[in-house]
């Protein structure tokens, strides 16, 4: 018998017996999503800022050209946008890389995560290999809990998805608290009015 | 598995010896614990959340079988490969033939207990495969050629200066620099060119979904998906406790693990991996390695429930106050107590004892696990099977026997009292391992019956 068939039995011969799924519904109560997220955002470590038009964000990103540092720009429906050039480089070709630019498509108040899924993000490398991360997100795409973030977004559409909430971090020295541990070291989000 | 060369409360004595590490220590777990409850505070409905973790574990346990072939059917599907190992060695074993295939010598490993559980890392050092801990605290324990002491906070056994020394050895960086962010950008300059140049990335899974055939890991560092996404191979390692039915109780899970871990919201990256990327592999190894007799175990089968988030640890007095490696195991604290006697009963049957029953353990978890209640289970199976020891099967005997006889119970009482009023040398001694660390109080003149029964005549 082979070790999957072996495990099966096994388990069938030892597990309790069936008990059903619970029944919840855990709808939140209404709160400025908005706000909410971005204190949980700002008390994470990110930057966060509201913007009325997608403009303020191509200024930024323009900002960072001039200062001379290597930048991927991955939302389409800006100027510039040039990710689709390194959707398929590899790690080593993009480990200088300074800031890179993604949309998301939703985010959670109470956590202060943004979704994005592969064909958001084009290289999933994106958003782990540079030192600034920026992530643009619709006000209208914030959402309560993740209860409401697991209604709205289908996991398996493709094959990669993340929640990311703030830039990366690390206490594991004394409980120190560093921002900027293996992946970017700062997020930058800006929040599109509708 | 077992690291054992001292039983708990020996190591635990060790650890002891150096009162202001043990009280940092202390104060830390501590301070975590505090930042658990903040967090918790802020949910209305945490108490319902963890009735909902616990119910759908409780169904999934019920189900194990069905999921676990659901989710082999979904994620070959998916492209993935997937491979069963009943026990450390094979696991072990498999992860090596993944590696022998692309003869790859240079893995990046992310955090995953089960790869300690099986003690992967050695094995393949001895197959000639390099293998990092790329997550901070476990790559500083690795560099320490130490075990992680917790399984959220490897390296909290260590302080600012330990880590300093290390990389000063093994980094070179400046001696006695032990500023946070001038050793974690040093550990992130060496790390960048082990996700860039390794040949596989490891990982470890929290959450395994049946419907989807797909695996959630939770970082908070990045290491996890820098080494997977540079890398052509990814072999991710599970017990196969770690299955959910459905995408939406990730929900549920992704709101008590972090929060309940360290106090934050959520961790920074919760990591979907359904297909491989194009030109990449991947490749899930399910364990059981015990679990199927734990599972069998009906007192002790819902400790499977565990989402690995360590609350118990920082809660736990003893823990606090004796430190993971205390307990010789690769999961110390509260839960590992209750997960390695079915493993092994004879070396660890020290670790149920290594607890006050105070129960603050089953309050605090996520997913209801009667912690408290099964370690007073463990001390009795663990007695009755004979792993006690002479001294405690003798004491409890004589305690038996003189707790059973009131006129006994009443004559003991009396003689202890005087003894300790005249002879306090007799008990206050170093032969008594209950008075190191302790005083005794003053004994009373009498008993609380006999000062009844004096106010009754009175």
């Amino acid at each position: 018998m082979s070790s999957r068939d072996l495990i099966l039995s096994a388990i069938q011969k030892n597990k309790p017996a069936e008990k059903p799924l619970p029944v919840y519904n855990f709808a939140d109560n209404p709160v400025d999503v908005v706000e909410t997220f971005i204190n949980v955002l700002t008390a994470i470590g990110s930057a966060c800022s509201k913007v009325k038009y997608f403009d303020a964000v191509t200024s930024f990103l323009q900002a960072n050209t001039q200062e001379g540092k290597r930048m991927i720009q991955a939302i389409p429906s800006l100027p510039d946008c040039n990710g689709q050039t390194y959707a398929t480089t590899g790690a080593a070709a993009l480990a200088d890389v300074h800031t890179i630019a993604i949309m998301g498509s939703l985010a959670v108040a109470e956590n202060g995560c943004i979704w994005l899924s592969e064909s958001d993000m084009m290289n999933r490398l994106f958003p782990f290999i540079c030192e600034r991360l920026v992530l643009v997100i619709n006000a209208s795409a914030i959402v309560p809990t993740m209860h409401e973030a697991y209604a709205t977004i289908k996991t398996n559409k493709d094959g990669y998805g993340v929640f990311i909430a703030g830039p990366s971090k690390t206490a594991d020295i004394e409980q120190s608290l560093v921002i900027g541990a293996h992946g970017p070291l700062s997020l930058q989000v800006f929040i599109v009015a509708d | 598995m077992s690291n054992k060369t001292a039983t708990h409360s020996e190591a635990a004595t060790e650890f002891l010896k150096d009162a202001e590490r043990a009280t940092w220590h202390d104060e830390t777990l501590w301070f975590v614990r505090s930042k658990r409850d903040r967090a918790v505070q802020q949910i209305p409905e945490w108490e319902a959340l963890r009735e909902a973790a616990s119910q759908i574990k409780d169904h999934t346990l019920s189900k194990l079988d069905d999921y676990l072939c659901e989710f082999e059917k979904n994620a070959t599907a998916n492209g993935i490969t997937i491979h069963w190992a009943a026990d450390a060695v094979e696991h072990n074993k498999i992860v090596h033939s993944i590696l022998q295939m692309h003869n790859a010598k240079y893995v990046v490993k992310s955090k995953s207990m089960l790869t300690e559980e099986c003690k992967l890392n050695s094995y393949l050092k001895e197959q000639g495969v390099t293998v990092v801990d790329s997550d901070l605290g476990e790559y500083i324990v690795q560099l320490r050629e130490e075990h992680p002491s917790h399984i959220v906070l490897p390296a909290i056994h260590l302080k600012k200066q330990d880590v300093s020394d290390t990389f000063h050895q093994h980094l070179q960086t400046e001696k006695d620099n032990t500023d946070e962010v001038y050793l974690t950008r040093a550990a992130r300059d060496v790390l960048r060119q082990n996700f860039i140049h390794a040949d596989v990335a490891i990982t470890g899974v929290n959450f395994a979904v049946a419907e989807t055939g797909g695996f959630v890991v939770c970082t908070n560092e990045g290491n996890a998906d820098l080494g997977v996404h540079a890398n052509k191979v990814h072999i991710a390692c599970m017990g196969f406790e770690k299955i959910i039915p459905r995408a939406d109780h990730l929900a549920v899970f992704l709101r008590l693990l972090t929060r309940s871990a360290t106090g934050q919201p959520i961790t920074t990256y919760s990591s979907h991996f359904t297909r491989p990327k194009q030109g990449q592999e991947m490749h899930i190894v399910i364990v059981d390695n015990g679990r199927t007799e734990q599972l069998g175990r009906p007192e002790f089968r819902n400790s499977l429930k565990c989402i690995r988030c360590a609350a118990c640890f920082n809660t736990c007095p003893v823990y606090r106050r004796s430190g993971g490696h205390s307990y010789h195991t690769s999961i110390a604290g509260p839960i590992g107590s209750i997960l390695a006697p079915n493993m092994d009963m004879r070396t660890n049957a020290d670790l149920p004892f290594a607890s006050t029953l105070c129960g603050s353990c089953s309050n605090v978890c996520p997913v209801k696990i009667n912690i408290h209640e099964q370690l007073w289970e463990w001390r009795q199976t663990l007695m009755k099977e004979g792993y006690g020891g002479a001294a405690k099967t003798a004491s409890m005997r004589v305690m038996a026997t003189v707790l059973s006889n009131p006129k006994l119970f009443r004559l003991s009482g009396s003689i202890v009292r005087s003894v300790m009023r005249l002879m306090p040398w007799s008990i206050n001694n170093k032969m008594n391992p209950w008075y190191n660390q302790r005083e005794l109080p003053t004994p009373p003149k009498e008993s609380f019956n006999e000062w009844y029964k004096k106010q009754i005549n009175e």
